[in-house]
């Protein structure tokens, strides 16, 4: 039935010779031809000299084994024969491979595969076209989603009874606020420390150390603990978002719940843009409350200014308004992290690979509009003097 | 148990696969109790068993994916337990597998997934892998422009005859397969087992196919293997019909069985 595979002798070796008559060529192909002795017969194959033969013979009736690589080569070496116009005969096989001869010869009758390579200027201008479009149609997609939010969300606002999912909010609460206040205290705690640490030191060459306490005060409050806790909660819940959501549209949860009538939007994006746009302004000021103590322990170690002449110090440096400029860009980051995290979920396709990709293109993209966002801020409250 | 179909030559059925003493559980529970196995060469064996008796372990436990608990396992004679990674390669060149949805490298064209083997193992032109790939393509039915397609714009069907192109890539002695026909349509199962039956001909392959599907198993299988009480049953179809096992013969004459024989 079959030759036993051994390990190959030296006179099972794929090979063949050439037997020149008056205008005529045969082939004779010996030993085994098999795809590990492919690529060496390849390139011989390909270098016979036809001459002046205008007849051809391909005899592999001697062959011990061969395999489809091998029979593939000796088809095509037939066909490119035949191509310049020789006359070839049938090829010649042991009789327990005609099926296979009959299948590579009847059955492959396509030109070969071209892989197409990727480093040419039409293939470049083809990737700068596809990008393009795809990121119009982004931007077009995720308009329409906030337009659809909006609009429930002004509806839940108008039935809030029907509407809101009052469970699903507070779970979402506790999910991205009170299980993120270790992490947020600890980067905030560590944020101030190494602010008042790098202040004290260079403020020292003035003799003007006391004004650690004005950098930390205002540095904190206004941009860093805010813009810090934003970051992470993008990194920990905009991801979460994502890959909770894309995980329910990879096993058809969502087509589920939209046939049995629930409102996806509501069950599922409101109520965590909502937590987070409550649990992100308590975070913030969570952070600036850790921020704050982390720079007085380092005041005090650092430059042994005590407690009481900090609170005073910070009291001359800071104002309500330097505390509610910082607060008042949580609520838009919690919005902006909460959307785009829902929205790249909804976008994930039905398999595993997409979710990991739009997760990671969710957090690379809150991350990015919550600094747009910050320095936008920044300008605005400088134009209009705050 | 009588020996399945009769070697042409008349000469000892040549073993490829031997199983003896497998021993595999998760736990605390055992799913192979001492379990013996033979497959020979040029033979279609299925495998049948309920859910949860072990096909697919004792598939991975064959091909070196799953660490057993005892036993022992041949693959053309050789114990793979005491192979080293250079001697494992040249084994793992001679079978081919089929995984259950295809297990094509999603960021790969259909080309370039059955090139994969070929470049990870011989060196050759890539003029003759083009070659080859597009060969392959042809052989397991799939029209040519599959090539350059990715596994993503593919149906379940075509990517199981990817799968299986690339499964052949290398001219595999034996090949594995994992719940071919499942989730295909009767008729893309039906051709799938005629390309099975079509390919193990003119390859003169062993095939070792993992399946619950009964008209595949009438149609391509020389023998079946059951998987009961932890132990396997080995037999054509028409005597494992005659086993008073209650399984077994649930399996074989319940409402489906009788269908389709």
């Amino acid at each position: 039935m079959n030759t036993a595979h051994e390990a190959e002798s030296s006179n099972t070796r794929a090979r063949f010779r050439l037997e020149r008559g008056q205008r005529s060529l045969r082939l004779v192909a010996e030993g085994a031809w098999t795809t590990r002795d492919a690529a060496s017969l390849d390139q011989r194959l390909r270098e016979i000299e036809m001459g002046d033969a205008s007849d051809a013979e391909i005899d592999g009736s001697g062959l011990e084994r061969i395999d489809s690589a091998g029979t593939w080569l000796l088809v095509r070496t037939k066909r490119d024969w035949e191509g310049q116009g020789k006359r070839v005969g049938p090829i010649s096989l042991p009789g327990m491979y005609s099926s296979l001869l009959h299948t590579v010869e009847h059955e492959h009758t396509a030109p070969p595969v071209v892989i197409h390579n990727r480093h040419t200027l039409p293939a470049f201008v083809e990737r700068v076209g596809k990008a393009t479009f795809h990121g119009m149609q982004q931007g077009t997609g995720i308009l329409s989603y906030v337009g659809r939010v909006t609009l429930e969300w002004l509806e839940a606002l108008y039935h809030p009874r029907g509407n809101l999912r009052v469970a699903a909010l507070f779970h979402q609460i506790e999910e991205t606020g009170i299980n993120a206040l270790p992490i947020v205290g600890l980067l905030a705690f560590l944020i101030g420390i190494v602010l008042a640490y790098q202040g004290a030191d260079q403020l020292k060459r003035f003799g003007a150390e006391i004004f650690t306490i004005n950098l930390l005060g205002v540095g904190l409050l206004r941009e860093i603990a805010g813009l810090i806790t934003a970051i992470i909660i993008a990194g920990r819940s905009g991801s979460a978002f994502t890959a909770q959501i894309g995980t329910m549209r990879v096993n058809e949860e969502i087509d589920a719940m939209q046939t049995i009538g629930i409102n996806t939007v509501d069950a599922l994006v409101l109520p965590r843009i909502l937590g987070l746009a409550i649990a992100l302004p308590l975070l913030t000021f969570y952070a600036d409350i850790m921020g704050m103590i982390g720079g007085a322990v380092m005041c005090y170690f650092d430059l042994h200014i005590t407690l009481p002449v900090f609170m005073r110090q910070l009291q001359e440096a800071i104002s309500v308004n330097t505390f509610l400029v910082g607060i008042i860009k949580a609520p838009v980051f919690a919005l902006i992290i909460g959307l785009v995290g829902c929205y790249e979920g909804l976008q994930v396709e039905r398999n595993a690979a997409s979710v990991g990709r739009l997760t990671t293109r969710s957090v690379v993209e809150s991350v990015f509009l919550v600094i747009v966002l910050d320095a936008a801020f920044s300008i605005i409250f400088s134009i209009i003097g705050i | 148990m009588s020996q399945g179909r009769e070697n042409t030559k008349g000469q000892d059925k040549d073993v490829v696969i031997r199983v003896r003493g497998l021993v595999n559980g998760f736990g605390g529970q055992l799913l192979h109790d001492h379990l013996d196995l033979d497959v020979y060469r040029g033979e279609v064996l299925g495998v049948v068993g309920g859910s949860g008796t072990g096909k697919s372990v004792l598939l991975r436990s064959i091909i070196g994916l799953n660490k057993i608990m005892s036993g022992t396992i041949e693959v053309f004679g050789k114990d793979t337990s005491t192979l080293n990674d250079h001697q494992m390669r040249e084994i793992e060149m001679r079978w081919g597998i089929l995984f259950q949805e295809g297990a094509l490298f999603s960021s790969q064209t259909i080309a370039e997934n059955i090139q994969v083997p070929l470049r990870e193992y011989l060196k050759m032109p890539q003029e003759l892998m083009n070659e080859i790939a597009s060969m392959k393509i042809s052989m397991v039915g799939l029209a040519e422009d599959a090539a350059s397609k990715h596994p993503s714009e593919l149906s379940g069907g075509m990517k199981k005859r990817a799968g299986l192109a690339r499964a052949l890539a290398l001219d595999p002695e034996i090949v594995f397969l994992d719940e071919p026909t499942a989730g295909l349509d009767p008729i893309s199962a039906n051709m799938f087992d005629e390309l099975v039956k079509d390919l193990q001909k003119s390859l003169n392959l062993t095939v070792f196919m993992v399946t619950h599907d009964l008209d595949t198993l009438r149609a391509t299988t020389d023998r079946i293997a059951v998987l009961v009480d932890r132990k396997i049953k080995v037999g054509t179809i028409d005597e494992l019909r005659r086993d008073p096992h209650p399984w077994i013969q649930q399996y074989f004459s319940g409402p489906r069985g009788r269908a389709a024989a």
